[in-house]
């Protein structure tokens, strides 16, 4: 990106000030050498981002933005309720697309001792890739239950543990989620698909604590140097999908009966008020409840696939978070308490220490981070900064791409990579050699220069780093 | 005629050109196909029917790529031929393929959705035509 033009607010952020179709200004959180390496459109869309009606304080773009649809992925927005709008393609594709991290308790050794029987029956069990059904089938009565009651209704079929309510955003189930407003043509696609994976960068990991950044925090959150946590990313599958397709195109014809004028059709959206607004948000908290679901149903087939190697192993949930969501959410801004509906796409709340919407367990810490980096590079676990929330208490996601899969294509070989990885001590089972190599690590950004820049911009404190033992990819 | 793709950031643009417009979307929709694995792969055992319409041709690739999409993801298949006709911003196509075989197709990605990123429908000064736009995977 050409910095020309951006003020430098600190070490970690800049500000391009608002001119011509801003409203507010635009706010990136990244270093000297992670601003200058986003793409151009980084820039681009947050610029227009800020010109959208009703927008708030400033328009955040994370560490790991990169070029999106509409929004940059990375991109935060907060909209006034009666002034301004919501934006499907703000919420992304793949709707509440997220991270769970599950607590083992096992010390590396115990699981490098079965490590390729593990990762073997992990590969079995956890249904992966396109194509891939789950052993769950929906009749139209069981949709409509899904869709409103999320991982609750996963744990009340015997999905997971009533204990893993508390630890899910939103206590795992999304309210005001209406069935009705999720097309057909979304539910039939969603039939067959709770309790998989997906694929590109969707993955179950088990990974090794190889660092502790903040002792505390982490023996609050259950960690310990050594020992082994299981995450799990992926999101409403198919059905998020769908309507994010289907609204994106009724947002785009909408907008100039509504007088939004979109500098770019993706950017496509419509005012919180009205009658297109309010079922988009209808569905997409719907879409989110699935994706609650889903990964809760992953959990339970992962905890299966453990308990045969370490019988009795409890596995608790530390967190569940949601990258592509728009929420509801009160906030300050300018010394004033606001209802504000909050866009984060390819972004995670970060919610501060003793907020109202966390979880009891979380209040004297704030709310657990995950930030998803490569195959080989690994994760972070954070939490959310206890002063004032930046941002709208917001914080990256993951390491970002620095190159296309067409450049990764180009430059690795699927075999290779797993291969290395091999010989690194992390075992990759994946169906797809090609989506191996496009996903290869050195296609994603450093992570650990991500998450550097989110702390020190105050977005979120280091906890604790993750680095792989299994992967499965789609 | 040609199918291709082209580089996004975290995602895949596909690009079909051909000496009419219906055919550009055929390649656009075969270059969809190659994003998840060589259409060579492809067995051409089973048609499916398409048909949509929009209000004009450039939303119309954007329905058809997603139509696409939709039935690759509910009868788990893959295609790699397509026959299109458009006439009046209406498409009418059969698509040829087959059930997925995880190990033999070995998917690299699943579509998720067609966007308006990059999106194109144009007519070439040389009379061919190009359809293109972002694939999110």
């Amino acid at each position: 990106m050409d910095i020309s033009g951006l003020e430098r607010l600190g070490e970690d952020a800049w500000r391009i000030p608002a001119s011509g179709r801003m409203r507010v200004p635009a706010v990136i959180y990244a270093d000297d050498v992670l601003v200058r390496e986003m793409d151009e459109k980084v820039r681009e869309q947050i610029v227009n981002v800020a010109g959208l009606p009703g927008i708030v304080e400033a328009a955040y773009a994370m560490p790991d933005a990169h070029w999106g649809y509409g929004f940059p992925i990375g991109g935060v927005a907060a909209f006034d309720p009666d002034e301004g709008v919501v934006s499907a393609g703000g919420v992304g594709f793949d709707i509440s697309c997220g991270v769970r991290t599950l607590v083992t308790g096992l010390p590396r050794p115990a699981v490098e001792a079965v490590a390729t029987e593990l990762a073997d029956a992990l590969f079995d069990t956890i249904p992966a890739g396109m194509g891939a059904t789950g052993g769950v089938s929906l009749d139209d009565d069981e949709m409509n239950a899904m869709l409103a009651g999320g991982a609750a209704w996963a744990v009340e079929r015997g999905w997971g543990a009533a204990a893993d309510l508390p630890r899910i955003e939103e206590g795992g189930r999304m309210a005001d989620a209406d069935p009705d407003a999720v097309s057909p043509l979304a539910k039939q696609r969603q039939r067959d698909e709770m309790g998989t994976l997906g694929s590109g960068n969707h993955y179950l990991e088990a990974q090794e604590v190889t660092a502790i950044d903040d002792a505390p925090l982490a023996a609050a959150f259950g960690l310990n140097t050594g020992d082994v946590v299981v995450s799990i990313h992926c999101g409403s599958r198919g059905l998020g999908h769908q309507i994010g397709s289907e609204f994106l195109r009724e947002m785009a014809v909408a907008a100039p009966a509504a007088g939004i004028e979109l500098p770019d059709l993706e950017l496509a959206c419509a005012p919180i008020r009205s009658e297109l607004g309010r079922r988009y948000l209808r569905a997409m908290r719907a879409a989110i409840n699935c994706a609650l679901a889903n990964r809760q149903i992953l959990t339970h087939l992962t905890r299966g696939v453990f308990g045969r190697f370490f019988p009795d192993l409890p596995m608790p949930l530390l967190f569940d978070v949601s990258h592509n969501t728009c929420k509801e959410e009160w906030h300050t801004v300018a010394g004033r308490r606001r209802q504000l509906y909050v866009h984060r796409k390819g972004a995670t709340r970060a919610l501060p220490p003793d907020h109202p919407d966390l979880p009891n367990a979380f209040a004297a810490t704030g709310q657990p981070v995950f930030v998803g980096g490569s195959m080989g590079t690994g994760s972070a676990i954070l939490a959310g900064a206890p002063r004032a929330p930046t941002a709208f208490a917001s914080a990256c996601h993951g390491a970002g791409r620095r190159m296309s899969r067409h450049q990764a294509l180009k430059l690795w070989r699927g075999r290779e990579v797993v291969d290395a990885l091999a010989r690194r001590g992390v075992f990759v089972r994946s169906r797809s050699l090609r989506g191996v190599a496009e996903e290869a690590p050195d296609a994603y950004k450093p992570i650990d220069a991500v998450v550097d820049a989110a702390v020190a911009a105050g977005l979120a404190r280091r906890v604790a780093r993750l680095k792989p033992i299994l992967c499965i990819k789609g | 005629m040609t199918a291709t793709r082209f580089p996004h950031g975290a995602d895949i643009g596909v690009r079909g050109e051909g000496p009419t417009l219906a055919a550009a979307f055929a390649e656009a929709a075969a270059a969809l196909s190659a994003s998840v694995c060589d259409l060579d792969a492809i067995r051409l055992e089973t048609p499916v029917a398409i048909e949509c319409a929009a209000p004009n041709d450039a939303v119309l690739l954007f329905d058809w790529l997603n139509r696409v999409i939709y039935e690759m993801a509910v009868r788990r298949m893959l295609f790699s031929r397509f026959e299109t006709t458009i006439a009046n911003h209406r498409l009418r196509a059969v698509a040829w393929g087959e059930r997925v075989d995880p190990n033999r197709h070995q998917p690299a990605v699943e579509p998720k959705g067609a966007t308006f990123t990059e999106l194109r429908v144009e007519r070439r000064p040389d009379g061919s035509w190009l359809a293109q736009c972002v694939v999110d995977v």
